[in-house]
């Protein structure tokens, strides 16, 4: 009974809803596993559409509102189905407890409930489609005016926003206090793994920065049903006031979608390594750095839209300021990896790819950061092309990173290496081939969101299109190859340590039992502490 | 024995239940924070519309809803305080007083709704096409924000009266009132809440 793995036990309840009502920490993480790479897959087909539509100037496949409506649904699923939940509600859910030694987190019925605000938002999504107006055509940003104007059914999807929130409240929360209140004997903060200090700081801008966009979405829909005029300058309303609360949350928001991730990397890179994670303390306050400065640039969305000259200057110097602890974790990074003995397996993989991937979508922000670059290229493809290579190649990469590091753990079975590499690769290919055209035609000076385009640009687009279907191929190998792995029954594994792991979630059968852990461990080193490390000896 | 009290402590972690409250009790200030900064926008914006606005409100009414909110908030204390010392029905009364007095502030604002809404002062009313840009953003504010504050005034109290169930069927007793608390807590905010939105509508003029 003691030893029964999280997949098989019996509870209350049997076969699908023994699933849907487990408040058991590593059942929710599955079930969002399965939930969040259904809407990816919905999206990217979304945006494997647009790309299409872009091949030629004019016409390709769909009509203009359909372009709109595309661009906005793929920017509203990836963003609050996909990367805003992705990490945390996945791996957080599944190791967080297992990290810090604990049998659940604290407020095991509050995480199930806040699985079911995920599904509700997302079925809101969906109806949104096709009730009212049809499906929302405003981008993902819902700005006003027009979010007030437009016949589409705007208040349905802003609704669905508003109630995912709640949802991604709740993680935070609930992380919040697992941390503070759960960490075994022994583990002291600075015990912790540096996936736990990324999601605490996440956690801490999910509790503080989604209740203003709470609002916000709110007074768009009262303004919709009601006329209140807070927003509409018909009515007396600042709309820059809109796109001031809207940017005091979503900026902090892709910290909350990149702080977890680079949780991660901090700890596939010692693992792969073969050796302690070179400045633990830097990496855990930078986390907690880029948290709180994360809350003073949201401005620097809005250098075009007439905000004062003194305000953009301090917006853009506080953005170059964020640049400081993210680039030291990027050095931290490298130094473990400096006369590491590096074993190169398939996780790590993704992890080179992301440090060289994010480093370009980071050196490109600062180029938007700075004021008199960014009125060239607001609003181009620039944009698009920075925002994919942080987002996509940060979070997006390593959500697949973490999930072929942890695949083993969870389920219990072991996916071919060689093939993951391939689709690593191919990905990586694809993915440069999509977006490092949009910074050049985003430089030349082609807008983002637009229908139709000169003939000059079609070379870049062409490229991008064609990287599209090399990044899905990749894609899709990646994925099959997990689902083959988890479906045959021939590579069954029970290793406790594939990849020889420092970290608590190692120590635990695989996959996990019920309550992780027979006993409550007691832990007396650093998360990475390796005792049969030979040390190079001093010269004297 | 002793690793069955961790396992006791881990099931019932009062510290850990009350910082999940006070995290909670975060992101309502936050969700308020927004409408505080377009307030404090609209009214660097509108300065003098936003007084002529202010003086058709009626303070009388608001600094009796003052009074009715400070005294219930009064009352959960002494009830949690009353329920330690294990006198229950005395604690029961307290709660008793909050709930009647949280449902009299809601009374007050309806009869302050409905009359506003009888001069045709609401949105897309008859009377608003009269009045200013200002004027018309003031009382946008004023129905969003006091309306946001009475549902949380709706679910305090809901939060209350259950507790006064658990309280009755023993649930809630003095070693154990972590949930009693957190419904305090919850209570003290939407009392809070209110201490700004009555000087920021009704005495600033």
């Amino acid at each position: 009974m003691d030893n029964v793995s999280y997949l098989d036990y019996k509870g209350k309840h049997k076969g699908l809803l023994g699933w849907i009502l487990s408040t058991d920490h590593k059942r929710i993480a599955v079930l969002y596993l399965v939930s969040l790479i259904a809407f990816f897959l919905v999206a990217m087909t979304f945006g494997f559409l647009m790309r299409l539509e872009m091949l030629t100037p004019g016409k390709t496949i769909i009509d203009p509102q359909t372009y709109n409506a595309l661009f906005t649904l793929h920017g509203v699923i990836m963003i609050f189905l996909f990367i805003i939940p992705g990490i945390p509600a996945v791996f957080g859910n599944f190791f967080l407890p297992i990290m810090l030694g604990a049998k659940d987190v604290s407020f095991p019925r509050l995480n199930l409930l806040s699985w079911y605000f995920y599904i509700g938002g997302a079925a809101l999504v969906l109806i949104s489609l096709f009730t009212g107006g049809g499906p929302i055509d405003t981008g993902w940003t819902f700005y006003v005016p027009y979010s007030l104007r437009t016949q589409t059914n705007v208040s349905l999807a802003v609704f669905a926003a508003f109630v995912l929130g709640f949802s991604s409240i709740l993680t935070g929360l609930n992380f919040i206090v697992t941390i503070h209140r759960t960490r075994c004997p022994g583990m002291g903060w600075f015990k912790m793994p540096l996936f736990a200090w990324g999601l605490y700081s996440t956690a801490w801008i999910q509790v503080l920065a989604t209740p203003v966009i709470g609002i916000t979405l709110l007074l768009i829909i009262l303004e919709r049903f009601f006329g209140v005029g807070i927003f509409d300058p018909a009515l007396g309303g600042d709309p820059l006031l809109y796109q001031h609360l809207f940017w005091i949350y979503s900026h902090p928001a892709v910290y909350i979608m990149i702080l977890p991730a680079m949780g991660l990397v901090s700890e596939i890179i010692p693992t792969f390594s073969k050796k302690d994670i070179f400045g633990y303390g830097p990496i855990a306050m930078s986390s907690l750095a880029i948290a709180f400065l994360g809350y003073l640039v949201w401005g620097h969305h809005m250098f075009s839209s007439g905000i004062s000259d003194t305000s953009r200057a301090i917006f853009s110097f506080l953005t170059f300021i964020v640049a400081i602890p993210t680039g030291i974790k990027v050095f931290n990074w490298v130094a473990t990896l400096y006369k590491a003995s590096i074993d190169a397996r398939a996780p790590f993989w993704f992890v080179v790819a992301f440090i060289i991937i994010f480093s370009i979508g980071g050196l490109t922000g600062l180029v938007l950061g700075s004021l008199n670059t960014d009125i060239h290229l607001t609003d181009t493809y620039f944009v698009v092309a920075h925002f994919h290579y942080v987002m996509f190649g940060g979070m997006g990469l390593l959500f697949f990173g973490g999930l072929h590091y942890w695949f083993p753990k969870m389920f219990g079975k072991m996916y071919n290496e060689k093939i993951a590499k391939l689709g690593t690769l191919i990905f990586v290919i694809g993915f440069n081939g999509l977006y490092f055209p949009m910074f050049i035609m985003g430089y030349l000076g082609m807008p983002r969101r637009y229908y139709d385009y000169l003939p000059q640009y079609q070379i870049y687009h062409v490229i991008s299109t064609i990287g599209s279907w090399v990044l899905i191929i990749g894609i899709l190998i990646l994925v099959f190859n997990l689902l083959k792995a988890l479906l045959s029954k021939s590579n069954t594994t029970t290793e406790l340590n594939p990849w020889g792991g420092t970290t608590l979630e190692w120590t635990v059968p695989t996959p996990p039992p019920l309550e992780n852990f027979d006993v409550i461990p007691t832990v007396t080193h650093g998360p990475y502490y390796r005792p049969n490390l030979i040390k190079p000896e001093k010269s004297h | 024995m002793s690793n069955e009290a961790a396992v006791a402590h881990v099931h019932r972690d009062d510290e850990g239940s009350k910082m999940g409250m006070w995290l909670f009790l975060f992101t309502e200030l936050l969700l308020f924070g927004g409408m505080f900064i377009l307030y404090a926008s609209y009214r660097f914006m509108y300065p003098d519309n936003f007084k002529v606005a202010a003086m058709r409100l009626d303070t009388l009414i608001g600094a009796v809803n003052t009074i009715l909110l400070l005294t219930s908030s009064l009352t959960v204390v002494l009830a949690i305080t009353a329920l330690r010392r294990n006198q229950k029905t005395f604690s029961l009364y307290l709660l008793g007083f909050t709930v009647v007095a949280g449902g009299a502030f809601l009374v007050n604002k309806f009869f302050e709704w409905s009359a506003k809404i009888h001069h045709g002062i609401y949105p897309k009313g008859p009377e608003m096409a009269n009045l200013s840009d200002g004027e018309n953003v003031f009382y946008g504010l004023y129905y969003v924000m006091t309306g946001l504050h009475a549902l949380h005034i709706i679910v305090g109290l809901a939060f209350i009266i259950f507790m006064m169930v658990f309280i009755a069927r023993g649930k809630q007793t003095g070693d154990n009132c972590q949930k009693l608390e957190n419904a305090g807590l919850y209570w003290h905010l939407v009392d809070i809440i209110w201490i700004f939105l009555f000087p920021l509508f009704y005495l600033i003029h």
